[in-house]
């Protein structure tokens, strides 16, 4: 029994020390291919380049990182109310019973390819924004274009697939809110929308906030969906209906066919995500707990 | 406390009349005919599972939250059927106010605690706020502890402070009664003895309810008692009466603790 015990505790540990380890090569191993590249290049003017011509021997990624951050806001300013908003209907609103059906329809979100979503938004939201969404459009801006291929159609889409993460995280935080609180505000003659949103969604705050932050994090990574439909032009976008090229949808269009310095480029821009992924995920730690001091 | 006034010169505030409640096909309230005076503090006493925190929860209408509670009969809070269709349940609970068993202050500072009561009824000016914040803790005898950190979260308060944090939250959007569901359950001996002197003073301005499982406390305190077994009312008289010399034989066995 006990010599069993050890067997299965080294197995373990082997596993927990193969999954570290992994990471700490992956991380290793962008930084090595990439290094070479921001140091003969300079990293400002890798970062903050206006050109990423790679047949030309420019590297600059200013446009990407444009890309990557206009669909992700954009993904977020659709997807959070709504996410958010689901959340509260599940919990506060629908009977339980529906609810669940509703529920386990929202998670199925979660399970369908990415490619397929990409190939989705490829069939419809793109000549839907050139066919209908474009004339609205230039009833205030009669010299815009857009072949459909766009910051908008990649927000949405992308909003679509942050929503399984937003409403799930939310959805529970809310429903862990204290029964006491809904009764304390109710009892006090609130009615129920300023009880959901003067007690219970401040009250599950840092649980909005993760949700919030896992789903930024998918959204800045997610590639193939984003590939199919904003169109990859490297070239900072003006308006919500230009087409961009984003970091992770850069990597995967070029890789393959990338001469050696092109692909060493191509690390690098792996490490700019790297790095802005850490970054948001260390001030999100932060705001969550400043946020969660008053609980 | 000394009862001077008969019964039949006090105010009614409530009237219950043939009330009965049904959890599903349960029924947890049988025939209840109750009145509630005016600025006199009520005790309700009885075993657990007789009842008397569901009916506490009738008179402010807080069984509408769970589902499947059905009521019949009715209550008239100041001659009206708070049962009725028009009935403006807002109103309402901004009169009945409620304190419950856990203290369950909001996971935010004092003083919004106590404003999010006002603020939700409109009032927004800053003075005004603070001065309800002031008026309301110093009537539950907590400003002296708490004034210098109003801003802090009400979360770090002591159990008891809490309790006395949630009556100021009551107060302030100035009740006419104060329904409370074993107050002192969840507190030390010290921080009960002080909340009792508590309902002394408010019972002059304020019409209490108060389910308590402590019968020396409902002796302590209240001005009128009622007993309840099993969903039924069986006795409800001046305090004094019920614990001296109550009428009915089930009364007397459980306040002497032959049972519950």
């Amino acid at each position: 029994m006990k010599s069993y015990e050890k067997v299965i505790e080294k197995i373990i540990l082997i596993c927990a020390i193969l999954s570290t380890l992994s990471v700490g090569l992956i991380t290793v191993f962008i930084f090595h291919s990439g290094l070479p590249v921001l140091k003969d290049y300079g990293v400002l003017s890798f970062i903050f380049g206006m050109d990423w011509k790679p047949t030309n021997g420019q590297y600059g990624i200013f446009p990407l990182i444009l890309g990557t951050l206009s669909v992700t806001f954009g993904a977020l300013i659709i997807g959070i109310p709504t996410g958010i908003a689901c959340a509260v209907f599940l919990v506060e609103i629908l009977p339980s019973n529906i609810a669940k059906i509703f529920k386990s329809a929202v998670e199925l979100l979660a399970g369908i390819p990415s490619v397929v979503y990409g190939f989705f938004g490829l069939a419809v939201l793109v000549p839907a924004i050139r066919t209908y969404f474009l004339p609205i459009y230039q009833i205030f801006r009669p010299e815009a274009t857009t072949t459909g291929f766009s910051i908008l159609a990649g927000a949405i889409i992308l909003a679509i697939m942050i929503l399984p993460t937003v409403v799930s995280i939310s959805e529970n935080s809310l429903a862990a809110v204290p029964h006491e609180y809904r009764e304390a505000s109710l009892a006090l003659g609130a009615n129920k929308r300023e009880t959901i949103v003067k007690v219970l969604i401040p009250a599950a705050k840092s649980g909005i906030l993760s949700s919030v932050i896992l789903g930024m994090g998918r959204a800045i990574g997610e590639t193939m969906a984003v590939l199919l439909i904003t169109g990859n032009m490297p070239v900072a976008p003006k308006s919500m209906l230009d087409s961009v090229a984003t970091l992770t949808g850069t990597i995967a269009m070029e890789m393959s066919y990338a001469t050696p310095t092109h692909q060493s480029a191509l690390f690098a821009v792996g490490i700019v995500l790297f790095v802005i992924i850490m970054l948001l995920n260390i001030l999100a730690q932060l705001m969550m707990k400043r946020m969660g001091g008053g609980q | 406390m000394q009862i001077k006034e008969t019964i039949e010169s006090l105010e009614k505030k409530f009237e219950v009349r043939d009330l009965n409640l049904f959890y599903g096909s349960f029924q947890a309230l049988k025939n209840i005919d109750m009145d509630i005076y005016e600025n006199k503090i009520t005790a309700l006493i009885g075993p657990s599972g007789c009842g008397k925190s569901t009916f506490l929860r009738t008179l402010n209408r807080m069984n509408d939250l769970i589902n499947g509670v059905k009521i019949e009969g009715h209550i008239t809070f100041d001659g009206k059927n708070i049962y009725g269709k028009d009935y403006d349940l807002i109103a309402l609970r901004k009169k009945v106010g409620m304190v419950f068993q856990k203290p369950n202050p909001f996971p935010k500072s004092i003083y919004e605690n106590i404003v999010y009561g006002p603020k939700i009824h409109g009032e927004k000016n800053r003075d005004v706020l603070d001065g309800i914040v002031e008026r309301t803790l110093r009537e539950v005898a907590l400003w002296e502890e708490v004034k210098d950190r109003l801003h802090r979260p009400a979360t770090g308060l002591s159990g008891g402070q809490q309790q006395r944090l949630c009556i100021a939250r009551c107060l302030a959007v100035e009740p006419e009664v104060i329904l409370m569901d074993e107050p002192t359950s969840a507190l030390d001996p010290v921080a009960t003895s002080k909340i009792e002197e508590l309902l002394n003073t408010l019972s002059d301005k304020y019409t209490i309810v108060i389910v308590t499982h402590n019968m020396q406390q409902a002796g302590r305190v209240s001005d009128f008692t009622s007993f309840f077994l099993s969903g039924k009312v069986i006795e409800s008289d001046k305090t004094e009466k019920i614990f001296s010399n109550p009428a009915n034989k089930k009364t007397e066995d459980y306040i002497t603790g032959r049972f519950g």
